[in-house]
């Protein structure tokens, strides 16, 4: 379980967070939606501690990180997946390579072994072509699949995605969709989206919160966000034409 | 691995306050570069574990061999270019022959060490501070912590190693070729014969100049490393920073290369 209890955070003297509480329980998935600026990816980032709060607690499964030594922090982190909006691939290293790194580096499993699990997750993601290309060699939609596929190669507990689907075209969006869909059925782990895209969230979620001005000004299953009365989440549904009736129009969006 | 929250200096009406706080901002970052340097240091019996092996090899790789050709034909040139200074003043009194043991003191105890830190800063060094600082932008440094790797032994140990092994080698190597530069211009230009070259080369050659001008090169080495991977790791704002980044490692290890040369220098031979 992620807890957020009153988390503020400063940037040169400007409060992006303002006192957040958040809760996410263990195996849902949650996506955290607002505008650019709201605080979305910030929050994100202090789930693994990239960044530091400037005030509150932080629990992850009962530990508040804020007070992790360095070891203790990398010990956490292996619980976490974390697939970046430009999906940071090591540029360097081929796609195999990149998915096989965390295991070659945090495990103790032999070459054969490796490769056994980097082919099979790959499989997952429709990578397997790919495998010996590096990634200036590869679309934007496959970099963010072989990042997919470099988050979940270490089995994580909880994976965290930061814009899945920005700058990819709706289709490769949907399938990206798909996967982080199919992931958490399969894996059955904790997943926090980060995401602009209300499509995306109405589809993969279990609970939508919206983000606004650094606090969370609503948390409610799709369904109750696409009927709530709260203006923000209004104004931010209406500007992505995004109806009420979102579901009985495009019933095939329920994976 | 580095706080990214530097020392920020406030608005200061007064002067000498302001030069207070860029004081302080100025030592927190020599503290951090130190420091990020000194962990890589502590890190080097790992450079021969199975995960580090391949990086190491490769840095010495990038370091040593792809930087053979631009070495060769600075160290060629700069080794004649002072055997013609030097070699028509000596012309003036007779002493031609001794152009072979001006270049070889000036080379072994400065010049080796020297241009070869200066070549490899704007090569190697500016290479490190650009890679890192993409990779610092692109959140590939962040990727690497959230999968529990330190990228203090993932990334600047290794580039510490190679710098650090390779230097004194390019030293010799550029001892080596100027004062063969020099031959070709004594006994083509000067009139000097190869063997009164050889054995002037051999008269001046000291066994201190060479130790000193190697532990030098050493020296440097860990500079620029230092200089490249702080300035890498500490890189803000996405392609603007990283061109910053770059500029910088280039001109900070030029300057600290220039003021450590001098006080080694001062403490070996002052």
């Amino acid at each position: 379980m992620i807890e957020f209890k009153d988390v503020k955070k400063e940037f040169s003297g400007k409060l992006v967070l303002r006192g957040l509480n958040l809760c996410v329980d263990k195996g849902e998935t949650i996506s955290l939606v607002g505008t650019s600026g709201a605080g979305k990816s910030v929050t994100l980032k202090h789930m693994v501690r990239l960044l530091e709060a400037t005030s509150g607690e932080i629990f992850i499964d009962g530990t508040d990180i804020l007070t992790l030594e360095a070891d203790e922090l990398s010990k956490m982190r292996e619980k976490f997946g974390y697939l970046f909006q430009g999906s940071a691939l090591l540029q360097w290293l081929t796609v195999f390579e990149n998915v096989a790194l965390p295991l070659r580096e945090n495990t103790d499993l032999s070459d054969d072994e490796i490769e056994e699990k980097v082919y099979a997750v790959l499989e997952k993601v429709d990578l397997t072509e790919a495998a010996e290309k590096t990634p200036a060699n590869i679309s934007g939609g496959m970099q963010k699949r072989a990042g997919l596929a470099r988050a979940v190669v270490t089995e994580p507990e909880i994976l965290l995605y930061d814009e899945p689907t920005s700058g990819l075209d709706p289709v490769t969006s949907r399938t990206i969709d798909g996967l982080i869909h199919d992931l958490q059925k399969d894996l059955g782990v904790t997943s926090v989206v980060v995401t602009h895209d209300m499509i995306s969230a109405l589809t993969i979620s279990d609970r939508i919160a919206m983000l606004h001005q650094g606090t969370v000004s609503e948390v409610s299953s799709p369904k109750e966000f696409l009927h709530s009365k709260n203006e923000v989440v209004r104004n931010f549904l209406d500007s992505q034409c995004i109806s009420s009736n979102f579901f009985e129009e495009f019933p095939e969006r329920i994976l | 691995m580095i706080n990214q929250n530097t020392y920020e200096c406030p608005e200061c009406a007064n002067f000498f306050a302001r030069w207070g706080h860029n004081g302080l901002a100025f030592c927190q970052l020599v503290g951090q570069a130190i420091i990020l340097n000194g962990r890589a240091l502590l890190m080097f019996p790992l450079m021969f574990s199975k995960r580090s092996r391949r990086e190491v090899s490769y840095q010495l790789f990038f370091t040593g061999i792809r930087s053979l050709p631009v070495i060769s034909v600075v160290a060629l040139f700069i080794g004649m270019i002072f055997a013609i200074q030097t070699g028509i003043e000596l012309q003036k009194y007779g002493q031609e022959v001794q152009v072979g043991g001006a270049v070889t003191v000036v080379m072994l105890r400065e010049m080796g060490p020297f241009m070869t830190g200066l070549i490899i800063a704007a090569s190697v060094g500016a290479s490190i501070g650009a890679q890192l600082g993409t990779m610092t932008v692109s959140e590939e440094i962040s990727a690497l912590q959230i999968m529990s790797i330190d990228p203090v032994r993932f990334l600047v140990m290794p580039r510490l190693v190679a710098l650090m092994v390779m230097m004194p080698l390019l030293s010799l190597y550029t001892n080596i070729l100027a004062i063969t530069g020099g031959a070709i211009i004594g006994v083509t230009q000067l009139g000097v014969e190869m063997q009164a070259y050889i054995d002037n080369v051999v008269l001046y050659a000291e066994n201190k100049d060479l130790y000193t001008g190697l532990l030098k090169s050493v020296v440097f080495g860990f500079i620029i490393n230092m200089v490249a991977c702080h300035q890498g790791l500490t890189t803000k704002g996405g392609a603007v920073g990283v061109g910053k980044a770059t500029r910088s490692t280039v001109v900070v290890s030029f300057l600290v290369i220039l003021v450590t040369g001098f006080i080694l220098t001062k403490v070996f031979y002052g």
